[in-house]
């Protein structure tokens, strides 16, 4: 199972840092996948295991495989291409997905949410309460509409 | 004794792929909407490619890489599909 016995020291020691490095981040960016409380926070954090993450892992698989057969291996770095061309465009794709899907459903939302706004400005508004009709003189003093209609006395 | 320390590192990194995995799993569960499921699909594969690439190092043979190819191509044509589906309500239109 294992073949890295006749692996020169230099190699496995970087190769060993380099593939604890590249799951850290991976495990880095699944943690912030976790945690982040909004859509649009979570969409940043599994980008570094897509960038950072795996870039430390291709390059450690690249070191190893060149080290064991004794000539440059880099077919790595084709998922290292594809990766790196691929990503930016799918989270684009589904960013725009969700931005639409929240414009379309909180637009009801909106509206009335600007409603009830737009009627409080106007009562705290001062000629609205300006040219509010002064209260009629009444013989008794009793006036309508000052919380004592129904007062007993 | 320096390849022990490389199959020590190489399981140490193995558990923390899984258990980045198992948070990308817990997100497409749990999402509270589905382009949150669609981003943990996203990171679960990724995460994948990576842990077979370290089964690659670890065993020595270069078929796993081939594998990781294929998850990579096809990784990236779900989540495409999957944000047109959201977009539109259909991916073939």
């Amino acid at each position: 199972m294992t073949p890295v016995t006749g692996l020169p020291p230099w190699a496995a020691l970087l190769t060993s840092v380099l593939v604890l490095l590249g799951a850290g981040l991976a495990l880095t960016g699944s943690l912030g996948l976790l945690r982040f409380n909004s859509f649009y926070e979570r969409v940043h954090a599994p980008t570094l295991a897509t960038t950072l993450g795996a870039g430390c892992v291709l390059i450690a698989s690249m070191v190893f495989f060149s080290a064991l057969q004794t000539r440059p291996v880099v077919h790595e770095i084709l998922i290292a291409i594809f990766l790196t061309l691929t990503t930016p465009v799918a989270l684009m794709l589904l960013v725009r997905a969700a931005l639409f899907r929240d414009r379309i459903e909180g637009q009801a939302y909106d509206e009335v949410k600007a409603r009830a706004l737009s009627a409080d400005k106007r009562a705290l508004l001062p000629h609205h309460r300006a040219i509010r009709p002064a209260p009629i003189d009444l013989p008794g003093g009793h006036h309508p509409g000052d919380g004592h209609e129904h007062d007993p006395r | 004794m320096i390849a022990n320390v490389l199959i020590g590192s190489l399981t140490i990194a193995q558990i923390l792929l899984a258990l980045a995995m198992a948070g990308a799993t817990f997100r497409m569960l749990r999402g509270p909407r589905a382009q949150d499921r669609v981003l943990g699909l996203d990171t679960l594969y990724i995460n994948a490619i990576l842990l077979l690439l370290i089964f690659g190092i670890r065993s020595g043979s270069t078929a796993y890489f081939e594998a990781a190819l294929v998850i990579a191509v096809l990784g990236f044509v779900t989540t495409a599909a999957l944000a047109k589906f959201l977009m539109r309500g259909e991916v073939i239109e």
